[in-house]
Formats: C-alpha cells, structure tokens, sequence
C-alpha cells in the first residue's frame, strides 16, 4: 500500500485524463449534493411559495368562465393581459423566492460550517477550498434559477391544466386561452431573464455575500450591507459625489441591457424584445464578472484561514 | 519512511508563543502520544501537521506542505479532534455517501461492517445520535479510509469509560498495521499508555521529553518504600516524591541516576510508572515549567495559549 501510493500522483497522469477530470468533478458534484441536504430551502422554499400559488389560483378559477365571455370585447392585447396576469405573478413570486433564498444561503453558507464548527470536518477530507467555493457559489448561480424554473414551469403548467378543465366544464373552448396565454414564449423569457439577470448580471452579489460570509465571525449581514454603506456616506460627505450608489443602483437594479427596455423588465411580454447581444456586449456584464471571479478567489484564500467560531 | 518531519516549527498568536520551534521526527508504524497540558502547544502541532494553520519552520507530512497541499495531503491523511465535529444536520447514510464520494480511498463496506457493530441507525441524524455514537460514526468513517497517517486529538473527550475502552480497542485491532501511523493527543494518558509506541511530553511550545515506549519502561522505574528504607531512597536522588496512603513512592531517572533494579526492589515495590506519574514528577522538577503552577516566579509571562 505503501509504495502503491507514493507512485500514485506520478501514475494518476498516464492513466488518461478522463480518470483525472473525473477525480476533480467528483468533489465538485459531491459537495454541491451536501449543500442541498444542508439548505433544503433551497428547493422547499421555491416549492412552498407554488404550493400557495396553486391555492391561490383556485380563487381564480371562480371567475374564470366569466373572465372568457367578456373577453371578446377586449382587444388582443388587453384580452392577454387579463389571462396572463396570474401565471406572471406566479413566476415572479417563485422567482423572487428563489433569489431571497440565493441571498440568505451566500450569506450564510460559510459562516455556518465554521459557527457549526463543522468547518474541520469537511477540511478532513481530500476536497480544496476552492472547489467547496465554487460548489457553494454554484447554489446561487445555477440551482436556484434552475429550480425556480422548473417550479414555474409545473406551476404554470398545472395552473393551465386546471383552467382548461375550467373552461372546458363550462362548454367553452380553451382554444383562446392557449394562443393568447402563449405560455412556451413566457417560458422562454424567463429563461433569458434568470441566465441574464440572476446568473450573470447578479454574479457580484453572490461572490460578495459569500466573501462576507467565509469572513465576517459574526453577524454577517452587517457586514454585508455597512462597508458599502460606509463608502456611499463617505462619498457623500468627503466627495459631495455619489457615484458608488449609482453603481450599486446599476447593479441591483438588474441587467438593463438585456432587453429592451422599452417595454420594461419583468414581467417578460411575449414579443418583448430580448436584446443578448447588446447584453453580452456590455461592460458591465464583464466586470462584474471579473469582480464575481475575485471575490471567490478571495473566499476560497479565506477559508484556508478560517478556524471554528 | 517518515511520516512527520519537522525542524523548528514555530507558531504565534500574537505575543503568545504556541510552539517555540519543536523538532518531530516520526517514521511509519508508529503510535506516538503527544502528551502535554492545556494550552501547551499539541493542538496547534497537530493543526500545523494537518495543514489548518500557518507556521514558521520546516515541515513534511508524507512528502507534502501540508499548509498548501491540504486536499492532497487528505487523501492520506485522517483525523479526529475533539472540535472537527460531524455536522449535526447530517444523516448516517448522508455521511457515508459523501464520503465514499470525495474521498477516492474510502471503502463503504468496510464502513458499514463497523457501523453494524453499533446501534447507529443509517437514518439517524447526527443530532440524535450520543456523544459516543458520533464518535463511533466518525471512527467508522475514519477506519474505512486507507490512510497512513491517523491524527487523534482528544477523540475521547467527554465520553465514558466504555466508549474509550472501545475507541482504542477497535483502532488496534481493526485499523492499526505497519503501514499506518497515528498521532495522538489526550488528557485520559491511562487510556493509551498501552497503545502508545511512542511517547511526547511537550509544555509551553516546546518538546520535553521524546522517547519510545521501551525506552520509557526501562529509563523510569517507580519504587513505593517501605517506610525504614525512607532515607536512603531519598538518597539516590529520585527525580520525585510523591505520599498516598502514609507511604512515599519515589520516582527514578535510572539512566540519569545509574541505580540498577535490584538495587530499588531491596527497598520497596518497583514497577514501570504511569505516564501521568512521569508527566508530573518531570513538570514539577521544574515549577517554572508547569502553566498556572507558579506565576510569582514568573513575571510577565503568559500562562498557557488561548487558542
């Protein structure tokens, strides 16, 4: 056993490189499972805010048959309008759940293991800080949009499902409410606004509330929110200037080049003009991920340093 | 081969001195007892060792930095300490998954084969379980992994005489081979005086005695005299002398003191002491040595480090 692995890091090269990309994703994938046993907010809390959906839909449905008949009247635009309300409400909500849950999970994930003192254990075993960094952010910037849509997409899915049956019952046809709700183009919005918006344009966020978090020993949303307050009012009284809200209200307001803001951002209109090039080309979108990047680099150097608290 | 090896390490928090450049040299098969009083400086030597805390000095685990290297190191190296504690959230089956999943010399069979000897139920979470269970879970988790180096740091605290009696039990006789090396750190020293195969007293960052057990057993010899032979026991210049029950039990450096055996049965009962026995008479010789002991005599320093 001995000599077998003192030959180990010289043999791991020749034995191809699938083994040893393996080798590398194995803790990935494997660390981002436990991060789901951990916070399983992550998938309850999105989950929750549908189940109340559902409920609530029901006390659309009432009124449904009535809404149907005196849609005639409207013209096309408003006769969308009128169907489509709830199912935006309802991806709103669910997304919004999702991102609150994005906040409080980056602000805490690394400042638990170590209140927990549960921090020396993971570091018993053979996974870097980077790789637990990357697992963690990748919670915010991958599992919560794709969770968040995919509860949308069965909510909106069963809320269509319920008011066809509806409708149906009610001797009218469904054929109005399918081509006027237009679901797949929604759909297909939401998408763009959770890769654009939450993924990408959010990024910062994420690596700074994880950054507080693998440093702050104790109250982490405090030191979250008081070091960029300090400058805005540093600013203000030194500089008589306040060009660090503008960028921070340029941040949080979202990724405005992502469409065309015409129309405004969300809730996302079928024949909404989604402008990714004018989005990619931006340079906000990259510094900010230049910026993601440094805070996680910084988070993954800290964790090296941290001890239990 | 060697396992550790470390030449002036050397550790501050701030004006505390936690290790006053110690030198450790430990090879493969080893058990070593790095034993010493709180705030003497082991569990910073263990963290250096596991790569959870910067250092100044040399040091080598298995070849590697362990400081830069940790997740390499990891692979083949485990370890319990009394403050890595599993995550309470946690379920047995959780555990066991992720650990076969990160670690590439896990062994989940072996693992359930330790877990089966115990009550712990895989659906248990680690909040329910004793503190003797998590032990238990940790230690199966541990023994399934093909390490080399094993670093205890008090694995036993806080559990009772059963657990421990198993803990070490089940390390020598399901874990422990030539191949593989343990460092351990505890308070409970009758626990492992017969585990150990070598033996480290360090005090106030520094290493004050380094032996192997062999040498331990036939170097110090304590003699309980009868009461006429008092004077000329004392005469022989024990290292210390301690009273219980109206007798005096003498303690003897045979190497520094060149008394043979034969010599000390003429005067009462010898036998190999304990190691408690040993860790006292060396740190009472010198008061000054002993934190908290006699901090009159020494003024300004810091008694001990707050870790």
């Amino acid at each position: 056993m001995n000599t077998q692995s003192n030959t180990l890091p010289e043999s791991f090269g020749s034995q191809g490189s699938a083994s040893a990309a393996l080798s590398k994703t194995r803790p990935f994938y494997w660390s981002v499972r436990r991060e789901l046993w951990e916070y399983r907010s992550i998938y309850l809390a999105p989950l929750a805010i549908a189940g109340v959906i559902l409920l609530g839909s029901v006390f659309v449905l009432v009124p449904l048959p009535h809404t149907m008949r005196t849609l005639s009247s409207l013209d096309p635009s408003h006769q969308r309008e009128a169907l489509a309300q709830p199912y935006d409400f309802a991806a709103a909500l669910i997304m919004g759940a999702a991102f609150l849950v994005s906040i409080f999970y980056s602000l805490d994930t690394l400042y638990g293991e170590r209140r927990d003192r549960s921090i020396l254990f993971w570091k018993s075993l053979p996974v870097s800080d980077l790789t637990t960094v990357l697992a963690k952010a990748s919670i915010p910037l991958l599992v919560l949009p794709i969770v968040a849509f995919v509860i949308t997409v069965f909510t909106q899915s069963i809320m269509l499902l319920l008011s066809s049956v509806v409708v149906l019952a009610n001797g009218l046809s469904v054929t109005t409410l399918w081509t006027q709700l237009e679901l797949y183009q929604t759909l297909l919005g939401l998408l763009y606004h959770l890769v654009t918006v939450h993924m990408l344009w959010y990024a910062p966020v994420y690596a700074w509330l994880l950054l507080v978090s693998a440093w702050a020993r104790r109250m982490p949303i405090l030191w979250a929110v008081l070091p960029p307050l300090a400058i805005v009012i540093f600013e203000k009284i030194a500089l008589h200037s306040s060009y660090f809200v503008a960028l921070l209200e340029y941040r949080v307001g979202g990724g405005s080049e992502a469409v065309d803001s015409m129309q405004g951002n969300f809730p996302i209109q079928p024949g909404m003009h989604l402008t990714p090039g004018s989005f990619l080309s931006s340079p906000g979108l990259w510094l900010g991920l230049i910026v993601a990047a440094a805070f996680l680099a910084a988070a993954a150097r800290l964790r090296r340093y941290r001890e239990p608290i | 081969m060697t396992v550790i090896e470390a030449r002036g390490l050397r550790k501050a928090f701030g004006k505390t001195i936690a290790l006053d450049g110690i030198n450790l040299h430990v090879e493969e098969g080893r058990i070593l007892g790095l034993i010493g009083p709180n705030g003497a400086g082991k569990s910073t030597a263990l963290n250096a060792i596991l790569g959870l805390t910067q250092y100044q000095g040399e040091l080598k685990v298995l070849g590697r930095d362990p400081w830069t290297e940790r997740d390499q190191l990891m692979r083949d190296v485990c370890f319990i300490s009394d403050i890595a504690v599993l995550p309470r959230w946690m379920r047995v089956s959780q555990a066991l998954d992720y650990v076969a999943g990160v670690h590439p010399r896990f062994d989940l069979a072996k693992a359930e084969s330790f877990l089966a000897k115990t009550d712990i139920s895989r659906s248990s979470k680690v909040r329910e379980l004793s503190k003797g269970m998590v032990t238990q879970l940790h230690l199966a988790l541990v023994m399934a992994i093909d390490a080399r180096l094993l670093v205890l740091d008090e694995p036993t605290l806080g559990l009772d005489i059963l657990y421990r009696k198993q803990f070490y039990d089940s390390l020598l006789n399901d874990y422990f081979d030539r191949n593989r090396t343990i460092v351990v750190t505890t308070h409970q020293v009758e626990d492992v005086q017969h585990v150990l195969t070598d033996l480290m007293f360090i005090n106030r960052g520094r290493i004050v005695l380094d032996c192997s057990m062999e040498e331990f057993e036939s170097r110090y010899l304590e003699v309980t005299v009868h009461p006429e032979h008092v004077d000329e026991a004392r005469a022989l210049n024990p290292m210390h002398e301690r009273q219980a029950l109206g007798r005096s039990t003498l303690l003897f450096d045979v190497k520094l003191t060149h008394v043979d055996r034969q010599k000390l049965a003429a005067l009462g009962d010898v036998r190999v002491p304990s190691i408690a026995d040993l860790f006292v008479a060396m740190l009472e010789k010198n008061p000054a040595d002993k934190p908290g002991g006699k901090p009159q005599n020494q003024p300004g320093v810091a008694q001990g480090v707050s870790q």
